[in-house]
């Protein structure tokens, strides 16, 4: 208990040191930089060199069969889009609920999401037969009036992903617009061109202000619902089908926890990579750290619960098919994976209870991997037994993907960390201006006559040149 | 590309949705397997491969489970508790003839595909037989209680397969079949998955180029296509003669008679397990096997007044309405 009174950031932090402090993270990159640049694309091509190969010959290299129609591309694509909820979660569910400690962390979460949208958005692609008629699932006006099968859960996710993406990028542009101004009045060259373009003429006036604030807000207020249903859809996937094990009525609400939890686990783990690499050690504070992890563990149960239900619906439940599948989890073929998922995912969050642990970065950052780990295995442990383990005996069997599979799933962490990489060093992973409000703030309830001295609003006249302040443009 | 012509079919579109499908069926293709008749000997399955052009996929991808066979015989072996096997071990069958039945009983469990579950279902070796065939492929068998149940498209009329295509590949038609639109099929196998009988197969590569080596290329069957890869296909009941058999009826302006054409597997099995027919046409055989049977469609439950009656739908429980009605196996106990 002696961190209780600890400070989630430097209040006396000076607001030209913050600019200073984010903006270095935009100079030109070290070695490590192109280093880690390398290994993504070493690990891209990996996937793009088997993708090619399952293109040109078909499926059957993935080593897919009858009843396995679906592998690991379905099971990392719910991981991807999974990962993307907790962007949403830091960035619009805190944000509307005035949980200041998210403005250091949320941007490189609000990333995060749009960046594991995109690499989700490929696996439904690359998993289809004839991924080069993938359009015929947009609702576009046919001269034969053909339209796709509204019905379809898959049709409905091909809607939300795009809505999803489209929205969580332009969620995490507006709330750039601030911080691209600083950049834009900070920088030269190329990159002076890129931020003036994209700052759109922000001059922090208080009309512009006002403007932007509303906007953020709406999109805040949007994106809940939308993150929210995005997973439920997704496991529409699974839910709306007869499939034993897949026919689940919790399954919407434990794909969202799920989906938390992973994002949450993925937050901690860029967080400190950041913290390290960056040096932003003032902003992405130990205190911070622990506010997520707290934020984690409580997820992380909330997932157990659901999973715990799940599993005693299904045991007491009058359907011995589904208790079959159940049973074949626990003792199957699959039972390696699925209690390693156990350990991962309800075990090992009681890491994150203990203060010493969640201080301790290094362990922090083995144990949030891990987390992603146990919730990848989950994934696959939706997709899996049920396939291998369904109404007809006689296509019971057990799939064990073959390479193609695996470089194409490898390979998508390494997309993921490329885009990540150059988003990290084109735009700050940090946003300035909140952090600003957060110092503001934090200040203000701290040294309430220190506050009103040093801060004014931006219209308020300053005694010094007699014109209006720009500070904090 | 009218406006007109947009907007028509949108609305037919809507209209179709809310209806759920065809009220008014031409025909409804029916089938009954008689599994008293049935000895696995898979005739059925061969002339499906001759008629459809289904690919021989070859020992190796049929090993992955990537095989293509519409029609397939599954086998079965005896639960341990049916009585004459029971307490018969391979290695006693003499003395049980000679009427000295073993006191010990050996158990026998049904048989599963050895690559599932490798460790823990380990058939126990003494009741099963072990052999090697003439290609090394070693397999296991028992030497009594095997069971046959042809398995070919259920042609539900609640199919689960129709509601997940996202782009509409498989359909009803006013046939009463399942269809399933090649052209249109991008692949994404959720109908597949969503099949309970997993009665649906997907061409994961193009098995055209070698499964039929010149000049057997020769002997495929003009009256339908030759998939490639990334389609999913299943049992039509051979909708190419179910088509030229209403193209000649219609020409001669009467209606299709009940047996005047059959499917291939119909047409071949040695021993007539297998009927086909109209069931909208009251006289025809398969009405009757249906009606004597007491089985009726659109139920997930029959009532029978007499319970030894053999017929029975695979699944029916899952409300999807097949229509392939089964008869029971009855055997001496």
């Amino acid at each position: 208990m002696k961190y209780v009174n600890e400070k989630d950031i430097n209040e006396e932090i000076k607001w030209a040191q913050i600019n200073t402090d984010i903006l270095q993270s935009l100079q030109n990159p070290r070695k490590a930089y192109w280093i880690a640049i390398a290994v993504c694309l070493a690990m891209l091509s990996c996937a793009v060199v088997a993708e090619v190969y399952q293109y040109q010959t078909g499926l059957g290299v993935a080593d897919l069969n009858r009843p396995h129609m679906w592998g690991l591309y379905i099971a990392t694509f719910i991981f991807w889009i999974g990962m993307s909820h907790s962007g949403t979660l830091l960035s619009a569910i805190l944000h509307i609920i005035h949980a200041d400690w998210r403005k250091p962390i949320y941007r490189f979460a609000e990333a995060m999401t749009t960046f594991s949208l995109m690499t989700a958005g490929f696996f439904p692609m690359l998993h289809l037969g004839r991924m080069w008629n993938l359009y015929w699932v947009i609702p576009y006006v046919s001269d034969r009036g053909i339209w796709p099968n509204f019905r379809s859960p898959l049709v409905w996710d091909a809607f939300a992903i795009t809505t999803y993406l489209t929205s969580s990028a332009l969620f995490l542009f507006i709330g750039m617009i601030p911080d691209l101004a600083i950049c834009r009045d900070n920088v030269t060259g190329w990159r002076r061109k890129l931020y003036t373009v994209l700052s759109l003429g922000w001059q922090g006036t208080d009309r512009q202000w006002r403007h932007f604030r509303k906007t953020y807000m709406l999109m805040a207020c949007f994106l809940i619902p939308l993150a929210v249903s995005v997973h439920s859809i997704v496991s529409s996937d699974f839910a709306m089908s007869i499939m034993p094990g897949w026919h689940v009525t919790s399954f919407p609400p434990y794909f969202v926890a799920g989906a938390l939890y992973s994002g949450c686990a993925a937050i901690i783990t860029l967080f400190i990579l950041l913290r390290y690499f960056f040096r932003l050690e003032e902003y992405m504070t130990v205190a911070l750290m622990e506010k997520t992890c707290k934020l984690t563990f409580a997820i992380a149960m909330v997932w157990t619960y659901l999973n715990l239900v799940e599993f005693g619906a299904t045991w007491y439940g009058h359907d011995p098919v589904a208790k079959e599948v159940l049973i074949s989890k626990f003792v199957g073929p699959f039972a390696p994976y699925f209690w390693a998922m156990m350990f991962f995912g309800s075990v090992l969050p009681f890491a994150l209870a203990f203060e010493k642990l969640r201080r301790h970065m290094a362990t922090m950052m083995v144990v949030s991997i891990l987390l992603n780990v146990g919730m990848w295995l989950e994934r696959w442990m939706i997709v899996g037994p049920t396939l291998s383990h369904a109404y007809a005996p006689e296509a019971w069997n057990f799939m064990w993907p073959s390479i193609v599979q695996w470089a194409i799933v490898f390979g998508s962490f390494g997309w993921f960390g490329l885009l990540f990489l150059i988003f990290v060093k084109v735009f700050p992973c940090v946003s300035m201006y909140e952090v600003k409000e957060m110092v503001f703030h934090r200040r203000r309830e701290a040294h309430a006559e220190v506050a009103e001295k040093f801060h004014r609003r931006a219209a308020d006249v300053q005694q010094a040149t007699g014109r209006p302040s720009v500070e904090g443009a | 590309m009218s406006l007109d012509n947009i907007l028509t079919n949108w609305s037919r579109y809507r209209k179709g949705a809310e209806e759920g499908g065809f009220h008014e069926y031409e025909h409804q293709w029916g089938m009954v397997v008689d599994l008293n008749k049935c000895i696995g000997c898979n005739a059925c399955s061969v002339a499906c491969y001759a008629e459809n052009n289904l690919p021989v996929v070859g020992e190796k991808r049929c090993g992955k489970n990537q095989a293509m066979n519409w029609l397939r015989i599954e086998r079965y072996w005896d639960e341990p508790d049916l009585e004459p096997y029971k307490a018969t071990p391979t290695a006693n069958v003499d003395a049980w003839i000679e009427g000295n039945p073993p006191a010990k009983k050996t158990e026998l469990k049904p048989s599963m595909p050895s690559s599932y579950l490798p460790g823990l279902l380990e058939l126990e070796g003494k009741s099963f037989t072990e052999r090697v065939g003439f290609d090394g492929i070693k397999s296991e068998f028992q030497d009594f209680g095997a069971s046959f149940l042809p398995m070919m498209c259920q042609q539900c009329h609640a199919a689960t397969c129709e509601p997940v295509c996202p782009v509409a590949a498989t359909y009803h038609t006013p046939d009463g079949l399942n269809a399933q639109v090649y052209n249109r099929c991008i692949g994404s196998r959720y109908c597949s998955n969503n099949c309970p009988y997993r009665l649906r197969y997907f061409n994961f590569w193009s098995y055209y180029e070698d499964a039929w080596p010149e000049p057997l290329h020769m002997q495929l069957n003009p009256d339908l296509s030759v998939r490639d890869k990334g389609v999913m296909e299943k049992c039509t009941f051979c909708i190419q003669r179910i088509r030229v058999a209403k193209d000649k009826a219609k020409m001669e302006d009467r209606k299709v008679i009940d047996g005047e054409f059959s499917t291939a597997c119909v047409q071949t099995c040695p021993t007539g397990a297998l009927v086909f027919g109209d069931m909208q046409d009251p006289d025809s055989h398969v009405s009757k096997l249906w009606s004597y049977h007491q089985v009726e469609r659109g139920k997930t439950k029959q009532s029978k007044e007499n319970k030894e009656l053999r017929g029975y739908r695979i699944l029916e429980g899952l409300n999807t309405d097949p229509s392939v009605l089964y008869l029971e196996r009855v055997r001496e106990v």
